[in-house]
Order: structure tokens, then sequence, then C-alpha cells
């Protein structure tokens, strides 16, 4: 018995740094109400028709109603004022939900089989009008309720807001248990609201900074297995993965081009870090800033021709901005004495920082259709790592609650907010994948 | 007579002369310097070997192995002047020793800036141990940033502990 034990330990002592898919613990969400003045919609239980009985963890209306409550722009009815429970349009009675104030109306059910296979079927209303605004149906497999509540809640969105809906998405994050040099590092990719989380790594060692490929089927990160920070790009499906960057110095900060043919760097094998960038297919460095300051945490705008990054080239750190073929770097932020890792959405209309004040870190947006004001969406003190959601609607962000590692979700214009904290310990360093390719 | 007695004389006085010149050779006129005398006899008073691995784990200036630092900067404080200058004589005395100078930061501000702020003070202490007499190929700088804290209060004390440059022997001679 013992001799096996101790077998048993050493194998998982061997386990330095495993990529591997694997199960992790969830991260915690409270129950989250919709923004007073958001558009009300009311979302009944989908009925369910089946032989097995409904497992309530997957109950879609729930999942969808939480998704709309998240993004700030909806205020799902809560379920103990959904009175009738209406499967189709055609049972609907319209006076009851505009009793209610609701704007929209959703139904649904959802046709369980034997085989496991499953058929959704779902209609949009306007509730003022009593008009249909969609009606569709999406075939599936049991197991996969959450996946299509997600898809469920974009077309929803994209119907009534015009935008894209980011629900269907996932998210990528850090998260460390233990202190000093007995931490163990994970990194997870979860659905974007946190359920489903799968270990992408494990490792005694760092892990940071994690990004993804514009395809949504890799992911960059920073390990520090080998003793040293070092850059690995590695596929998610099938835990493949390929050392890419291992100077001495600093390897660190990685981001994909928005073509994912480059990879933009922090490296200072030069003495000092600079942004680098690296030609996938060649396995070229090019070296685009040239100065003693610290030059870190690249980050491409939309178009692929220019960089944003952090430079304490000015005595602390402040973003600017660089051609992708080099040249003289530009000053973008004036306010706060500290500004750095700044996140840019999708369309490149929304920059979020982290901004210092006396030592109090928040999270700045700034909105280009607007001006160019840094309008500060959280309340500290040592909030970092935004992230936008693909469709620039929502911003994941690290906080820090005494001595544990959370995350924030918060809606672009800052008006509501969720936390999602890991039970184990910390959570660090979220970031959002861009939409699933359709 | 007198010719054997003088030939004797001359011949004493010649191995006289042979023995004084032999002496002389062994007296040097001028001290040559750069001799090191043998380590046993270096502080025969102290008892103490700087090629001696244990003196790492007894001697005091060698067994610390951390420098701190203040918020946001990289200069090395005065007070770890000793025990840099002890660092460095070990590692003069040792030249198969590798040390790795390990940079931290504390929580605040961003992570990757803050591998940048680790290496710099991890550098700040190698370039000090080079002006003591480190050699360059027994030193490497690696940068931890705010990732391996020592202690996760959000205090200006854990904050000051954290802000740190560990020294790791990877070789210790």
């Amino acid at each position: 018995m013992r001799p096996l034990l101790i077998l048993w330990l050493a194998l998982l002592g061997l386990l330095l740094a495993s990529p591997v898919l694997a199960q992790s613990q969830a991260l915690v969400l409270p129950p989250i109400t919709g923004r007073e003045g958001a558009t009300p919609i009311v979302i009944v239980p989908f009925a369910w028709q089946s032989a097995s009985p409904q497992d309530p963890a997957n109950d879609m209306a729930s999942i969808i109603r939480s998704n709309l409550n998240r993004s700030g722009q909806f205020r799902s009815l809560d379920l103990d004022r959904i009175v009738e429970q209406p499967s189709q349009l055609d049972q609907v009675r319209w006076d009851i939900w505009k009793q209610q104030k609701q704007n929209y109306l959703v139904v649904g059910r959802v046709l369980d089989n034997p085989d496991a296979t499953q058929r959704v079927e779902f209609q949009l209303a306007n509730v003022l009008t009593g008009e249909q605004m969609l009606s569709l149906a999406l075939q599936s497999r049991r197991g996969e309720e959450r996946s299509v509540a997600h898809q469920i809640s974009d077309l929803i969105y994209e119907k009534i807001t015009g935008i894209r809906g980011a629900f269907w998405t996932r998210i990528a994050y850090v998260t460390a248990t233990g202190l000093g040099n007995n931490i163990r590092y994970r990194l997870v990719v979860a659905d974007s609201d946190g359920f489903n989380p799968q270990n992408i790594v494990q490792s005694n060692e760092p892990l940071m900074s994690p990004a993804w490929s514009p395809d949504g089927r890799r992911l960059a990160y920073v390990s520090f297995e080998r003793g040293n920070s070092a850059i690995y790009i590695q596929e998610i499906a099938t835990g493949a993965r390929r050392l890419v960057s291992s100077f001495k110095g600093i390897n660190g900060a990685p981001a994909f081009s928005p073509d994912g043919n480059r990879l933009a760097l922090a490296l200072s094998r030069t003495g000092n870090p600079e942004i680098t960038i690296l030609d996938l297919a060649t396995n070229q460095f090019t070296q685009l800033t040239r100065n003693l300051a610290i030059d870190t945490e690249p980050v491409w705008m939309p178009d692929g021709r220019e960089l944003l990054f952090t430079s304490d080239r000015g005595g602390r750190p402040q973003i600017y901005r660089v051609s992708a073929d080099g040249g003289d770097a530009a000053r973008v932020s004036f306010q706060g004495d500290y500004n750095a890792r700044i996140s840019v959405s999708a369309d490149g209309q929304r920059w979020a920082m982290v901004q210092g004040n006396r030592n109090v870190y928040r999270i700045a947006v700034i909105d280009r259709k607007l001006n160019d004001t840094a309008r500060i969406i959280t309340d500290g003190r040592l909030d970092e790592s935004p992230t936008f959601a693909p469709n620039g609607s929502m911003i994941l962000y690290a906080s820090r609650e005494g001595v544990r590692g959370v995350l924030y979700a918060v809606s672009a214009d800052g008006r509501v907010k969720q936390r999602l904290a890991y039970a184990d310990g910390d959570v660090r360093e979220p970031s959002w994948s861009p939409f699933r390719q359709r | 007579m007198n010719n054997t007695l003088r030939i004797l004389a001359l011949a004493a006085a010649i191995a006289v002369l042979a023995g004084c010149k032999t002496k002389s050779n062994e007296t040097p006129e001028t001290p040559r310097a750069s001799d090191p005398p043998p380590a046993a006899q270096a502080e025969p008073a102290r008892g103490e070997s700087w090629t001696d691995v244990t003196l790492l784990d007894t001697k005091p200036c060698l067994k610390a192995r951390t420098v701190n630092f203040d918020f946001d900067q990289a200069d090395v404080s005065g007070q770890f002047d000793e025990m840099i200058g002890c660092h460095a004589k070990w590692l003069q005395n040792n030249p198969g020793a590798r040390l790795t100078l390990e940079g931290n930061a504390d929580e605040r501000g961003t992570r990757e800036y803050n591998l940048g702020l680790g290496e710099r003070r991890g550098n700040a202490v190698r370039d000090l141990l080079l002006a003591k007499g480190a050699r360059s190929e027994q030193l490497t700088v690696v940068s931890y940033g705010e990732e391996r804290p020592v202690c996760a209060e959000s205090t200006d004390d854990c904050w000051a502990r954290n802000r740190r440059a560990d020294l790791v022997y990877t070789q210790r001679q």
C-alpha cells in the first residue's frame, strides 16, 4: 500500500507543467438582477417535452435571463412574476405582459428525444404590437443546453439591439492556489458566464497573460516552467503546443495580430523590455521600440497596422501608439498619473486601460464614438487586466478583495457589474475570446 | 702547507658564499604580492574558509539572501552593501558558483509592467555584484514580477516584503 502511494505521489509530482484538458472547479456567480431603466423583457420558462425529467441546472430560460441582465441593457422579469407560462405565441395573453410593463416576450419549448438529440424552438415578440420578431429552432444534443441558451440569447440580443450578441463565447483566465514557492497555477477556459471550466495548463510555476488567436483555436501565454518567462502557443482542442520565445530576460505580453500571422511581445534580451513582433511563419523577430524604458503590453489596432503599448519612457507608465513598421511612438493617455495594459474592442471604438491615481488602480474606458475622455468605470483599489467581449458591450477585469483575486463582468457603460470568484483561491488575468466562427 | 691551508680556506669561503647565495635566493628582495597565501592560513584566527561551502549556511552576511526595495524603486540601499560584498567575495573565491537574482514587485500596477520592475531590481543587484568582483557568467537575472508573493495582504508591510530581489544559488561552488 505505502509503495503504491509513494509512486502515485511521485507521478503527481512529475506533473510540473502539463498541458491537459480536464475539468476544473467552476467560478461562482451570484444571481444578477437587471438594471433599473434597462429594456424590460420576459423570458417565459421553456416547456419541456420528454420522457425523462428536466435537469434544473440546464433551465434555458434562466440562463437567457441571466445573460440579458448581465449585459446591462435588459431587465428580465423575475420568475415569480411570470404568472403564466405559454410555450407558443398563439397561447399568449398580451394584456398580462402589457400590465407588467414588458417590452418583449420570449416563449419556447425543448423537445428532448430518447436518442439524446434535442430540438429547441423559441419565439421572440414585441409585447406592445403583438408582432412576432423571431421564430427559430435549434438542433442539439442533451448536455449542450447551456450552449443553446447562449446562442438563443445572442439571437434575441442582436434582433433587438442590432448588435451581435457575445454570450456564446469563452473566457480564459489564470487561477492560483497557495503562497510563495508553493503556488499551483492553472490556465482555464470556460463559457463566458464562467461555467464548464476546462484546465488548459497546470503548473507549479507562474502562468500569465493568456491571449486568444483570432480564430479562437489557440492561446498564447507566458509560462515560467523553464525557470524563466517563456511564451508558448497552444491548440486548445488538442493541447499541442509550441515554444515560440525563450530568450534570456523577459519573454512576455503576447498578442496575436488581427490576421493571426504575427505575435507582438515584450522581450528584454537587449537589456530592457522592448516591443517586438514575431512573424509566426518565418520565425523572424523585429524589434519595434528602442529605448531604455520598460515597453510592454502591446495591443494591435483592428487594421493590424498600429499597436498601442505601455511605456514608462516619460517617467511613469503611460499608453503610446506606434506603427507596426516601427518608428516614433506617440503618447495617447493624458489623464491619471499611471496608465497601462490597454485593451481595444474588436471594432477599435472602445479602449479600456488600467488607470492609477495616487496608488488606486481602476479601469478607465474611452469611447471614441463620444469623445476622447477616459471615464472611470470601477471602484478600485487594485483593478487590472480589462478585456472586452467581442461585441465591445461588456468588460471582464480582475480585482482584489482582501487576500483574494476575483473577476468582475461589467457592462461597457459601467452600469451593471457581476462578480465571479474562484472557490479554491485567486483568479486573475481574464481574456475574452473572439466570436465563434460562423 | 700554507698553500693547502689557503686552498682549504678558499674552498671553505666558496662553500660559505655558495650557502649564502642559496639563502638569498630563498629570501626575495621585494615581496611578491600576487601569491595568495594558502587558504588554510587566510584567516586562521576566525577559522573561516571562503571555499568551504558550509560558510554559505553559517556566515550571517552569506545566509542573508534577500534585498528589499522602496516603492517603485530599483536602487539598492546602502544597508545591503555588506551582504552584497560578501556574496561577491564568495563568487570570486568560487568560480564555479552560479547565482540567480530573482526580481520581484508588489501587487500594485499591471502584471507585465511589474515583470519589468522586477527585472530592474534583479539587474541592480547584479550590477553591484559585478562591481564588487563577481563575473558575469556567474549571474543570471530572472524576473517574477508580482507572480510569487510571499504574503497576500494589501498592506504596506506585505507590499514591502514583496518588493525584493532573492539571491538563489543554483551552483554553490
